[in-house]
């Protein structure tokens, strides 16, 4: 059942589709052995694909404990601050669980982990919507090179990279049957 | 994007983005904390030469939301009234810094002047009788949600089209999304010229509100604008209800899903009679609220990004 290595896209493919399901369903796991169960548990994926990747782990989590994990997203663009040196950044939409995140364990999931910048942002913008009870992070890939002191609490894949190094995480929700994978490219493969 | 003078100005593409993320603007009005951090540190300063309340509000919650400082000044109180000239009066408040002004002034033309002065953005908040672009922007998407996408919908603008700043604005944003525009106005209020209005077509003009409303999606009712009317546009107010105002009888005509907007403030019995504006079709208070969120938008697309540094 392993899928034809996907060679589409430039460089080196790191995960298959099979290896991003296996990976989730991990991360289901260790979250519930942390957690001691699902309760007050509350997904939010930063958009876009981590909040594909938020609703395929709360289906993993439902499919392991059989109960309903509330999911979300969480844009963090206006809380971004690099906002002034790129040109004007779409917004996502951030939708909010009828629970809300008062007093909850919001897991934030996203694709890659890199700067830490991102998950800065993202618990700004948490704390404008409510006051969890303990907020975690859950990444596909950890490519390493921080810029704050961020660290994630759940890793589908440590990916030692340079920064001249482009990680690209594709998915069949948002990028289309059978460009799912993770990729790594050098500069020169990066096409412009 | 540096400048909202007008809505020609702006491609189908931006007027999306705009509403896009006006979506999620949206979403922030319902928050404890209304507060994004996005414009940290901007000043902007809100120029208003003319009578305003919703818009002038709006935009002043819309900066304070998302963390700009916003300053008002109205022409009265200012050094206009010493005698002061209108470019001496902007270049003396650009030295001082500021990121953006929005401008509302009596004169068509005149934020777009300000522009060529001034370094900071400016954004038109109504000039005279020549654009209104923030409300059509707030416009096109009450009528967004409300309806879906308006490509191939019917929208009739109705009222005093000679004295109105929104109706410009509103063509030229509804023809970008492509919506069908029927403009219906008394021949006195029908604007001179009206069809050859330079890079809009696809719009037709009717002097017969009753033909026209059973078949839009949309009725956009303007407001009769008796401070701009120095001469007689039409006998009586009774006569203008009677013949081009939104009453209980021509409420029966629309279709059942057609929608009914006012960009305010309405003159009840005159131009839309209480039924209508009380209707449950009617959007008024939606686009009342859709002002803020739209208008954080448009700071947002402004100020927020690359090369939008002075």
């Amino acid at each position: 059942m392993t899928p034809a290595q996907n060679t589409a896209g430039p460089g080196r493919e790191v995960l298959n589709s099979d290896d991003i399901d296996r990976a989730l369903r991990r991360i289901a796991h260790e979250i519930l052995e942390a957690n001691k169960g699902p309760e007050h548990l509350v997904l939010l994926g930063i958009p876009t694909r981590g909040a594909h990747l938020a609703r395929r782990l709360a289906d993993a989590l439902e499919r392991v404990e059989g109960t309903e994990v509330p999911v979300g997203s969480l844009d963090v663009t206006m809380y971004r601050d690099d906002l002034r040196s790129q040109p004007t950044r779409a917004v996502e939409p951030t939708v909010v669980p009828p629970g809300g995140v008062d007093d909850k364990v919001v897991v934030l999931v996203d694709d890659v982990l890199y700067s830490g910048r991102t998950v800065r942002a993202a618990l700004d913008a948490l704390s404008d919507l409510g006051r969890p009870r303990a907020v975690r992070l859950a990444v596909l890939v950890d490519r390493g090179h921080r810029e704050l002191p961020v660290r994630a609490d759940y890793v589908g894949k440590n990916l030692p990279t340079s920064t001249a190094e482009r990680v690209m995480v594709r998915l069949a929700e948002h990028d289309g049957e059978g460009t799912e994978g993770v990729r790594i490219a050098g500069p020169a493969e990066v096409a412009p | 994007m540096k400048h909202l003078l007008s809505i020609a100005d702006l491609t189908r593409e931006e007027i999306v983005s705009i509403l896009d993320t006006a979506v999620s603007m949206h979403e922030v009005q319902d928050r404890d904390v209304k507060k994004l951090p996005t414009l940290r540190g901007r000043t902007i300063i809100n120029f208003f030469f003319e009578d305003s309340t919703r818009t002038r509000a709006s935009f002043e919650i819309a900066g304070k939301w998302m963390s700009a400082d916003t300053i008002n000044l109205t022409g009265k109180g200012t050094s206009i009234s010493k005698g002061e000239s209108l470019r001496d009066t902007v270049l003396t408040i650009d030295a001082m810094g500021v990121d953006m002004m929005i401008v509302r002034h009596p004169a068509s033309g005149a934020p777009a002047q300000i522009a060529d002065w001034v370094d900071c953005s400016i954004v038109n908040a109504g000039d005279g009788t020549h654009e209104h672009p923030s409300q059509a922007l707030l416009d096109a998407y009450t009528l967004r949600r409300a309806l879906g996408d308006l490509d191939g919908r019917h929208v009739a603008i109705v009222g005093d089209l000679t004295h109105s700043r929104v109706l410009r604005s509103n063509l030229l944003s509804l023809r970008a999304l492509g919506a069908a525009v029927t403009l219906v106005a008394p021949p006195t209020l029908m604007p001179a010229g009206v069809a050859s209005w330079a890079g809009v077509d696809g719009f037709e003009t009717s002097y017969d509100l009753d033909e026209v409303l059973p078949r839009v999606d949309a009725v956009m009712m303007l407001r009769v604008q008796r401070e701009r009317m120095s001469g007689g546009y039409f006998p009586t107010a009774r006569e203008y209800a009677v013949t081009y105002g939104l009453t209980p009888r021509r409420l029966a005509l629309l279709p059942d899903h057609a929608v009914i907007t006012h960009p305010g403030p309405m003159n009840r019995g005159l131009e839309i009679s209480a039924e209508a504006a009380d209707a449950a079709r009617s959007l008024v208070l939606d686009q009342v609220s859709a002002g803020v969120a739209v208008r954080m938008s448009i700071l947002y697309h402004l100020l927020a990004g690359e090369g939008s540094t002075q």
